[in-house]
């Protein structure tokens, strides 16, 4: 049974189709091995090789990874909840709680994409904790660092934007303090606080722009830094494994 | 032979550094073009908001002595004894909508706890300023008409 599974895997392999998708060929040699990574555009952000001591729980708790893994999450979720929702003033509060008492699934994706975002924020920060008390920021690292910083931003402003869409009482105060605290920037801040909000209060147009700006602007910019973060890990030599441990 | 001739090397080198020079300042340009645009296409030029100014009725709807909240303008109706002034109800400490508490005779936030006396003096923080004081006055047909976009900086009283 196994063998049959085999050699039909193995005239898959040699089929025109295959060879025209896979074009690195197949084989148990090193090239290969490299071919497999080198030649696909996701996994080529990623080192050809890596040691088995970055693949240790202990060298990275995988939070980099679990971080990827809830906005991963977080997009698989987010994407059919925005068809149910509308981002409007009459709408959103009532299009929430139909996501959550009316659509079939609804109240778990709701959910799903709820806690995720809490968890995505707190793996981040201990990402960033990790990264610090490790030392892991310094040369030849120090540009993934701030590749990071933007990151954890991104993060940030994507729970914030996210918090006003319920369109209920604790996301308007919340957006309402918020949005008043950016005002506190010296010269430019009552500034920013308008064209954030599109207008004086917390309305429609704030909505709509925090709709926009949480559903297609800061994932977009969030995947391009992540796929620049994962590029670097590689070019600046793998994850760091601590003073000394790179030619052990 | 091997000697480039300096006139060959000089032409194209300046050509090259003048398109250079050419296409980074039409860049910076367009930059600024752009940043520009982007901010006036941002700032909305015209805002569907409620109109800051608001008819509170009639005086004698607010007896002596007695704070009314209008929670939907968020403003304070009071008529005290030198007579009727409006304040904002919004706290001077990040905008929450703050209320009267007519056991206590005081103005509390349910944000951060900031409480004030009915005249907006404040009681304790975190609030930095006192409730706001509202431009009021009597219109033609002698309702009291409030303008939230107006902050008064002295305290100004209608009297009927």
């Amino acid at each position: 049974m196994a063998g049959l599974l085999e050699s039909n895997f193995a005239n898959l392999r040699e089929t025109r189709v295959w060879r025209s998708i896979f074009r690195g060929g197949w084989g148990d040699t090193n090239l290969h091995r490299a071919l497999v990574i080198q030649q696909n555009v996701f996994l080529h952000l990623s080192s050809v090789k890596v040691r088995r001591r970055a693949l240790s729980w202990r060298v990275t708790w995988y939070l980099g990874t679990l971080s990827l893994g809830t906005f991963a999450i977080l997009v698989l979720t987010g994407i059919p909840l925005m068809l149910y929702y509308h981002p409007s003033v009459p709408q959103a509060y009532t299009d929430m709680n139909d996501l959550r008492f009316v659509v079939s699934a609804g109240v778990f994706l709701r959910n799903l994409h709820r806690w995720s975002a809490h968890a995505m924020v707190l793996l981040v920060f201990a990402h960033m904790f990790k990264v610090f008390y490790r030392g892991a920021y310094r040369p030849p690292r120090e540009f993934n660092w701030v590749i990071g910083v933007f990151l954890l931003l991104f993060t940030l402003f994507l729970s914030y934007t996210g918090y006003l869409l319920p369109w209920d009482q604790l996301a308007f105060w919340a957006i309402t303090v918020g949005s008043n605290l950016i005002s506190a920037v010296p010269l430019v801040g009552a500034r920013i606080r308008f064209l954030m909000l599109g207008g004086n209060s917390v309305n429609a147009n704030a909505l709509l722009r925090f709709y926009v700006l949480h559903c297609v602007v800061l994932p977009l910019a969030a995947a391009v830094f992540v796929a620049v973060h994962f590029w670097r890990i590689r070019k600046d030599g793998g994850l760091y494994l601590g003073e000394g441990q790179h030619h052990g | 032979m091997n000697e480039p001739d300096p006139k060959e090397t000089t032409k194209p080198e300046s050509s090259r550094r003048q398109f250079v020079q050419i296409g980074v300042g039409s860049i910076c340009v367009g930059c600024a073009g752009a940043s520009v645009f982007g901010y006036e296409f941002l700032a909305p030029n015209v805002l569907y908001e409620p109109s800051p100014i608001t008819n509170a009725g009639k005086p004698d709807r607010y007896p002596g002595g007695t704070v009314t909240q209008d929670e939907q303008s968020g403003i304070y109706i009071v008529h005290g004894p030198e007579g009727l002034y409006a304040m904002s109800a919004v706290c001077t400490h990040l905008g929450c909508l703050t209320a009267w508490k007519p056991e206590l005779g005081i103005v509390a936030c349910p944000c951060h706890g900031s409480k004030f006396r009915r005249d907006g003096s404040k009681i304790e923080g975190p609030a930095p300023r006192p409730l706001v004081w509202l431009k009021t006055w009597l219109s033609d047909e002698g309702d009291l008409l409030v303008d939230r976009s107006s902050p008064l900086e002295q305290k100004q009283y209608v009297r009927t």
